[in-house]
């Protein structure tokens, strides 16, 4: 996965304070990295001995490297709108070590070969990757894929994220067999029979607007019977991609009272941005899950905060301008995200909302890790990989699309001021980016 | 980007654009309105004299291509009609490089009709000459909500306190929507009439002061203007409510008319369908409107040329 095969060597992160959730660690320390691991973590100035290289983190937060676990990175296939080359290279500029893949690409990852083609030091990754394989042939939601040999290939969680698996039986089988393989299945909850032709959220922007609108039912309806599901069939794990609605958090609340092994994301944009921010016919604000209203924003506010959503993820959806300057209806779903993530949690989430920085740094690391399984990540225990990031939550900063490397421009974000921009991302030990 | 490479790419609308009328300031309707009033078709006038304009269609029209096409050569100008089919539209050409083609050949207007709401918008941001909706999707149809008012304002005083009832499918007209925000902006009363099909709730946030009414004669007693609304017999197809119960329940009688003001006027957008929404008696009764709706899209739309291309004068 790392591009060069050398021993990085140690690096010292000294005078940074160091937020690790899992380790339950809100302190300064400084952290010693040695052979792509972490060697030691101590109050400032007690690591004796040298090391290789030094980096000084005074007035900056050092925490375990952030997971993604929704990104398009387009290939195979679509590597006009991005390459994995690019799109770990803007994950890193966004602080995360570690991305998740989805497998809706051309063609679709539904075998062990494109799962470990994803996975080979060819394609160029700066950044750790971790694909997530398809949940049926084709993603058509008909016949299950080989779900253990995509596992032993290195496929974290199946899923047609794109599309939902609709068919109860389907769903049903997807959930069992990823009981048996330990394995979480990710559903990307929206019921079509509703959504046809449908380009935003239904609500009063969508009628001034003249376009059809999503219901917010045809989301949590399919939660809910995912939720259904999952506290039937003992042991599977059901995962919620992009989760944007209340009523949807309401049944993840629901199974996660009933010890179901359920566990939900949710996006910077969705947790920022309201269905009347899509102006006159912006589509940079038109992805899939749509924006969503002012009382869904709300009731996902409200779960950050309070623990039941277990992840940020950016649902990183790279599209070429010319599938975007067309007709609302027309145009591509989906918006990059992942170098505005950290920006937007710590400017909305911490700095709006009073969400505590040490819930965010959860959301990035701990939280996203357990949800996949990510061993020896997520936290920068002794021994875990040497994936930090740093960062410092006080810089002011205008994000410039034009400027992401990205190789597509598909952001609502362009020119926003943010308070909070990171510093260093650091993958095996290595520095992968660092801010001018 | 790709608008970059055009040197002509703008990010606002051109001056002159008449892209809805939720966003057109109230001093600039009337004056619109002003002007359409001292444009006559039967007496030309040359102010676009050598102005090219280019009536691109994507859908299917008659009486909004046609008065365009009059209103424009009443003015002196040349108009040039582009159909998605027989152009490159059908070779799978994008909206924005037919703009940018028509932009090259030497238009200075384009009048834009397109299946999908926005597509106005889009055109009008990346170029610099004026764009005007001829109606977008189920957006807003502009022109015909200013033809409309100038219709009201040929039998009424003014707008203000005035009651109106619009009947039908409210959900997927562009008339509507533009009606809406026009009568609503200077003060009139209006009521969306409909089955919860065409009249669902949220059409009442639209504007303020809108009611919402299931009951066709409870929407109609005491107004002034009753406006119809054309419905597309597929689109009752999947619907709860069946043609013969919409007929029933909402189609505009002469016993329902009566409830209305005495010197209330019915009004359509066409094109009518005689037997569902109205009754013939009532299409072609003393009371209806439709025929001079026609009539007036010319010099409103004349107006509306005139403005685009700064000789409003």
């Amino acid at each position: 996965m790392i591009k060069d095969k050398s021993k990085p060597g140690s690096l010292l992160i000294k005078g940074g304070h160091l937020i690790d959730p899992a380790a339950k660690i809100n302190a300064p320390m400084d952290v010693l990295l040695r052979d792509g691991r972490v060697a030691e973590i101590a109050l400032p100035n007690k690591i004796r001995g040298g090391a290789d290289e030094k980096f000084d983190a005074r007035s900056l937060i050092v925490a375990p490297g952030f997971i993604d676990l929704h990104v398009h990175l387009r290939e195979p296939g679509q590597s006009y709108k991005e390459t994995i080359a690019t799109g770990t290279a803007a994950a890193a500029a966004g602080g995360f070590t570690s991305v998740c893949t989805m497998p809706n690409t051309a063609p679709v990852v539904d075998t062990a070969e494109w799962v470990a083609w994803l996975r080979h030091p060819e394609r160029g990754a700066v950044v750790n990757i971790f694909p997530i394989a398809a949940a049926t042939r084709l993603s058509r939601g008909a016949s299950l894929t080989d779900f253990s040999a995509l596992q032993r290939a290195g496929a974290v969680a199946v899923t047609d994220d794109g599309k939902p698996i609709l068919d109860d039986e389907v769903m049903r089988a997807a959930l069992r067999l990823g009981a048996e393989l330990n394995l979480p299945v990710v559903q990307h909850a929206e019921d079509t029979r509703l959504t046809e032709g449908c380009p935003m959220h239904e609500g009063p922007t969508s009628f001034r607007l003249g376009l059809r609108g999503m219901p917010a039912a045809a989301e949590a309806g399919v939660v809910d019977r995912d939720v259904n599901l999952a506290q039937q069939i003992r042991e599977s794990r059901l995962h919620v991609a992009h989760l944007s609605t209340s009523d949807a958090l309401k049944a993840v609340r629901r199974g996660k009272r009933a010890k179901a092994r359920v566990t939900c994301e949710v996006t910077p944009h969705h947790f920022t941005l309201l269905d009347e921010n899509v102006g006159e016919y912006d589509t940079n604000f038109k992805m899939n899950p749509p924006l969503r209203s002012a009382s869904d924003r709300e009731a996902i506010l409200v779960a950050l905060a309070d623990g039941t959503v277990d992840a940020i993820a950016t649902d990183h959806a790279p599209h070429a301008a010319h599938e975007k300057q067309v007709e609302f209806e027309r145009a591509a779903f989906g918006i990059t995200g992942l170098e505005t993530a950290l920006a937007l949690a710590i400017t909305k989430l911490h700095r709006e909302h009073k969400i505590p920085l040490t819930r965010i740094v959860e959301l990035f690391t701990a939280g996203p890790a357990r949800v996949f399984d990510l061993r020896s990540r997520g936290s920068l225990a002794r021994g875990n990989f040497a994936d930090v990031t740093i960062f410092d939550p006080k810089k002011r900063w205008t994000f410039e699309a034009a400027k992401s490397r990205s190789l597509s421009r598909n952001t609502p974000f362009d020119g926003w001021q943010f308070t909070g921009k990171v510093v260093a991302t650091i993958v095996g030990g290595k520095i992968v980016y660092r801010a001018d | 980007m790709m608008h970059r490479l055009h040197s002509y790419a703008m990010n606002k609308a051109a001056r002159g654009s008449l892209l809805g009328i939720e966003h057109m300031e109230g001093k600039d309707i009337l004056a619109l309105l002003k002007l359409a009033r001292r444009m006559n078709p039967q007496k030309p006038r040359p102010l676009l004299r050598n102005k090219r304009i280019v009536l691109l269609f994507y859908e299917a029209s008659t009486r909004t291509r046609s008065s365009f096409e009059i209103a424009a050569k009443s003015l002196g100008a040349i108009t040039t009609l582009v159909q998605s089919s027989g152009s490159s539209i059908e070779k799978g050409e994008s909206l924005l490089d037919t703009g940018y083609t028509l932009r090259a050949v030497g238009a200075d207007a384009i009048v834009l009709r397109h299946p999908c709401a926005g597509a106005p918008h889009l055109m009008a941001k990346h170029l610099d000459i004026p764009v005007i909706n001829a109606g977008d999707g189920m957006h807003e149809h502009p022109s015909q909500a200013l033809l409309d008012a100038f219709t009201i304002l040929k039998h009424k005083k003014s707008f203000k306190g005035l009651q109106i009832a619009i009947i039908g499918d409210i959900y997927h007209s562009r008339v509507a929507r533009s009606a809406c925000h026009l009568l609503s902006r200077f003060g009139a009363k209006v009521t969306l009439c409909g089955p919860a099909e065409f009249v669902p709730e949220v059409a009442a946030t639209l504007t303020p002061g809108l009611r919402v009414s299931r009951h066709v004669e409870e929407a109609v007693r005491g107004v002034d203007v009753i406006m119809l609304l054309r419905v597309q017999k597929e689109r009752l197809g999947g619907q709860k409510i069946g043609l013969q119960e919409y007929i029933a329940h909402y189609q505009l009688t002469p016993a329902r008319l009566k409830l209305a003001k005495r010197d209330a006027i019915v009004m359509h957008p066409g094109p009518i369908i005689r037997g569902l929404e109205l009754t013939a008696e009532i299409a072609d009764g003393p009371q209806s409107v439709i025929i001079d709706e026609v009539h007036n899209g010319v010099p409103t739309r004349m107006a509306i040329l005139a403005r685009a291309l700064g000789k409003a004068k």
